[in-house]
């Protein structure tokens, strides 16, 4: 996905770059609602993550604008402010969803999906892997005709797979991309989800293959 | 909300002290009229005994050096042209008696000026008047004195029917000032009631000065008002800024670590590294946790302080609480069900009850197991409406419930999971400001029910 970041901490916006990059994603930086206003004005994005103190205005002048411009981009406001009296204000400006500092990764996806879920008329977001077709917003396998939802860790953990394919993922990676950081889950967990995983694609010629002492990778047989 | 100590009423002491001196200035009216009107009927009751005196004396001659008198008819006969009225009089000369009534009540002290007296004769009040002049005869100097009287039957008559008058015109006076006195103390409260009205209607967060126009002596009052108002505001704000300038001062920095430290550990590989910078995150994450909720607490508290209530949706509220939720929930492939939603309206601070809607969620959600569903009702009772949360995880430990509300109190199932302890806290806190009770049970199968009721 095509990210813009508007957030004028620059140390801040580097991890979150680095981070989003990590997912395979594509990351625009703004520091300023100037720069922002070119950005958005020369290149189309999935997904704009706005920050509310910005140095030459506050963020809720920029998703006015946004909105008036009738841009469907949506917007996830990422905000360090007190949650409370904002919150209303900030929903209010049209803002998809917003989200306190500091972000919770998963989460942060988590809320994608959701916002990005909720557009009506978005173009499939299809990725076709062998015999295997994936859409994540949707979150379904599509197998020679066959379509199979997958539930949230199970979407997650093939999204991982499928943006890296034959890459080899260690269990405790993989561990740590799917449960939150608060949960103290164990390695057998993935072994469960993998499953999963397996039965849903059998019957193609995509499989998760174990690769012992390293992890698993996804390959076309 | 505090009630006013309240003493007296300005419209009521106004209207009290409108009516007694209206009822002071009745009787005065009453009063002067009366004896205005006596002195007057007395003063043409005496002129008339005078001039029939004087027509008396008028026809006295002296013929011959003899005083002869001629009674006129017409001087008596003026003094009882009222019926029941009877006159008396007596002529005396030098003091010896010569026609009339002799035992009719004399002046001692006559002067050549006429004068009257009151007096009781045969039973009866009389008024008489007395008067007398000098004439030359013979004899030499003598004295002709003429005493006429009349009993007071006409003059109580005139006087009866003249404080009857007063009566009703003091009356009449005191209805009117009642009247106006009704209207004065209306028309005076008035400005009173528009500014209360203006005050009043206001919206619960609408700290402007007032407008509307109002009298100079209320200009005062209005005054402090504004200043008052223009002080709130200022500590609202600054409150409100300080705990969002706290919150970004503390966010801020904790948001680089933690996403460092999640760039960091994707790309390390060594497992000792890892499992500390894990660590390291959870840390992160229950310091902002516990900073997030410290911050709502003390919002919470401020809140609550000067509660600003508002028509609030609670069927609304919840559906959007349970929206804004439902990616973290998905993240652990819980599910939320709401069932039964009510409709239900009821005053309150939007904000505090979204926050305690909200911290129930996060609870059910962090300690429901995996792969299970939280059920979410809003039921309308006759005296109280109800939101149940409750979760599939391993419930409440019976003999820690009622420690749970305190400030960092957890319950022993919560080790494991990333918490500050203030949660419930709060939630007890919004409730409390609202009325309301929160209530910590176990479900029957098995996890924990968290209800909250508001009063209707």
């Amino acid at each position: 996905m095509r990210f813009l970041l508007i957030e004028d901490n620059q140390a801040l916006a580097n991890a979150v770059i680095d981070r989003l990059c990590l997912d395979g994603h594509i990351v625009d930086h703004s520091s300023d609602l100037e720069t922002a206003w070119d950005f958005t004005s020369t290149a189309e994005y999935d997904l704009i993550l706005l920050d509310i103190m910005l140095p030459d205005g506050d963020g809720r002048t920029f998703l006015k604008k946004h909105r008036n411009a009738k841009s469907r981009t949506p917007v996830i406001v990422l905000t360090a402010r007190s949650e409370v009296s904002d919150r209303v204000g900030i929903l209010d400006l049209g803002a998809d969803d917003y989200m306190i500092k500091p972000i919770d990764y998963s989460e942060l996806e988590a809320r994608c999906r959701a916002v990005l879920r909720r557009q009506t008329g978005q173009a499939r977001n299809a990725i076709n892997f062998g015999e295997v077709e994936f859409d994540s917003l949707a979150g379904s396998l599509k197998i020679k005709d066959k379509r199979v939802k997958l539930r949230t860790k199970e979407l997650r953990l093939f999204e991982v797979f499928i943006n890296s394919p034959d890459q080899i993922f260690p269990k405790s990676q993989l561990l740590d991309r799917l449960f939150p950081y608060e949960v103290e889950a164990s390695e057998n967990a993935i072994e469960v989800y993998v499953g999963r995983l397996r039965k849903h694609l059998s019957g193609s010629n995509v499989s998760i293959t174990t690769v012992r002492g390293l992890g698993y990778k996804l390959e076309i047989l | 909300m505090t009630h006013p100590n309240v003493r007296g009423s300005i419209r009521q002491r106004l209207l009290v002290m409108l009516l007694l001196s209206a009822a002071g200035i009745a009787i005065l009216l009453y009063a002067v009229v009366q004896s205005v009107a006596k002195q007057v009927v007395q003063e043409s009751q005496d002129n008339i005994l005078a001039a029939s005196a004087l027509s008396i004396l008028d026809s006295a001659r002296v013929i011959q050096g003899e005083i002869s008198i001629d009674l006129p008819y017409s001087s008596l006969s003026m003094l009882d042209s009222v019926i029941d009225e009877r006159a008396f009089y007596s002529v005396r000369l030098n003091d010896e008696f010569l026609s009339g009534y002799e035992d009719l009540p004399r002046i001692a002290n006559l002067s050549d000026v006429t004068e009257f007296q009151s007096a009781s004769y045969l039973g009866e009040g009389i008024r008489v008047a007395s008067t007398r002049r000098s004439f030359t005869t013979v004899d030499g100097q003598v004295y002709l004195e003429i005493s006429v009287a009349q009993t007071l039957t006409g003059l109580n008559k005139s006087i009866t029917r003249i404080s009857q008058i007063s009566l009703a015109i003091g009356f009449g006076f005191f209805v009117l000032s009642v009247l106006a006195a009704v209207v004065i103390a209306r028309s005076t409260t008035k400005p009173l009631h528009l500014l209360t009205r203006s005050v009043s209607r206001r919206g619960p967060s609408d700290l402007r000065p007032v407008a509307a126009p109002v009298p100079t002596e209320m200009a005062p009052l209005v005054v402090s008002l504004n200043n008052l108002m223009k002080r709130l505001q200022n500590s609202l704000s600054r409150s409100e800024d300080f705990i969002a300038e706290a919150a970004h001062r503390l966010r801020t920095p904790m948001a680089i670590v933690r996403t460092q430290a999640e760039v960091t550990l994707m790309r390390i590989e060594k497992e000792e590294n890892r499992q500390a910078i894990r660590e390291m995150i959870r840390a992160i994450d229950e310091t902002s946790r516990t900073a997030g909720q410290l911050l709502d607490h003390a919002m919470v508290s401020f809140r609550t302080d000067s509660l600003m209530k508002e028509t609030i949706k609670l069927d609304e509220l919840i559906v959007d609480a349970v929206h804004r939720v439902s990616p973290i929930s998905e993240l652990r492939d819980v599910e939320i069900e709401l069932q039964t939603l009510d409709k239900v309206v009821l005053a309150g601070d939007p904000i505090l009850i979204q926050n305690a809607v909200q911290n129930v969620l996060d609870n059910a959600i962090k300690y429901t197991d995996a792969d299970t569903t939280i059920t979410v009702s809003l039921v309308r009772g006759t005296e109280f409406a109800e939101i149940s949360i409750c979760d599939r995880g391993s419930g409440f430990e019976k003999n820690e419930i009622i420690h749970l509300l305190k400030r960092f109190e957890r319950g022993k199932n919560a080790s494991g999971v990333v918490g500050s302890g203030l949660g419930l806290t709060i939630v007890d806190e919004i409730m409390r400001a609202h009325d309301g009770t929160v209530s910590l049970q176990n479900n029957k199968g098995h996890g924990a029910c968290v209800i909250l009721s508001f009063p209707l």
